[in-house]
């Protein structure tokens, strides 16, 4: 077994970021699509922590990462919020047959 | 196969399998509940990764908030009365089409990460990372951590503002 090196993580976090991928590509719920988002959010993040730890612990990766998670938790509470109104309005989410915001 | 490598390859295990859940499951709340997994399993990747304090970030706010967050978004969209909660295929052309840009973008980044020739430095061990990234945080990027609260304010002021009913 090869030891874990830095491209373990990065593989790891290639398979995130193409799973994240397909799912924006296939998914028409507009909730579905959100957490796609989610999936390559983490996977950008595992990328910074493992360039940051083998870089000589250098801590600029971390704190990039941190602020990936605080923008992450923004554009959740806005995009809920933004889906709540679709809702209200055409009583369902699917995002191939909203074409407008207000009527 | 000494610890670290079981310990990264369980949490490795954990997190494809549960973000094949999320994109593959046809309902949504499963959608939901498997993101749940990713997401500590990441964090579990973070604390292998010497960032603990990240970690503990990562379940608080992802699971603690995002996901609670979602969860409310699925059961506020979704009317009760329907037999299931189906996420929403597109059609077949689509789904193969996703599928073979997904996989090539992926052999893409792989072929990339495998060929770059990168500059690991050693890493020396330490217990926390805490006062390191306190430091950072109150010098290097004072500005923009404040920057960053000033828009976790303005956006949660706006999500309030924008799902207000009845205007």
């Amino acid at each position: 077994m090869i030891p874990i090196t830095l491209n373990h993580f990065l593989i790891l976090s290639a398979i995130l970021f193409a799973l994240g991928i397909f799912g924006i590509a296939t998914r028409k719920n507009a909730i579905m699509i959100l957490m796609s988002i989610e999936l390559i959010l983490n996977s950008a993040n595992i990328n910074f922590v493992a360039f940051s730890k083998f870089n000589g612990f250098n801590i600029d990766g971390q704190v990039a990462a941190l602020f990936v998670i605080i923008l992450a938790a923004a554009e959740v509470a806005i995009a809920l919020a933004i889906i709540l109104n679709i809702y209200q309005n055409y009583k369902h989410i699917d995002v191939d047959e909203i074409k407008n915001l207000k009527e | 196969m000494s610890i670290i490598e079981i310990v990264f390859y369980c949490f490795a295990l954990i997190i494809v399998v549960s973000a094949m859940g999320v994109v593959f499951s046809h309902k949504l709340m499963y959608a939901a509940f498997s993101l749940l997994f990713t997401f500590f399993g990441v964090a579990g990747i973070y604390v292998l990764l010497n960032a603990d304090f990240l970690a503990v970030v990562q379940i608080m706010i992802y699971v603690g908030g995002i996901l609670v967050l979602i969860i409310f978004g699925i059961m506020l969209t979704t009317k009760v009365t329907d037999v299931e909660n189906i996420s929403g295929n597109t059609g077949k052309w689509i789904y193969a089409g996703s599928a073979l840009v997904a996989a090539i973008l992926f052999v893409v980044l792989v072929y990339t990460f495998n060929t770059t020739n990168w500059t690991v430095y050693s890493t020396p061990y330490r217990d926390t990372t805490i006062d390191l990234l306190g430091g950072a945080l109150l010098t290097k990027y004072v500005l923009t951590f404040f920057m960053a609260a000033v828009l976790l304010l303005i956006a949660f002021i706006g999500a309030a503002f924008i799902a207000k009913k009845g205007k």
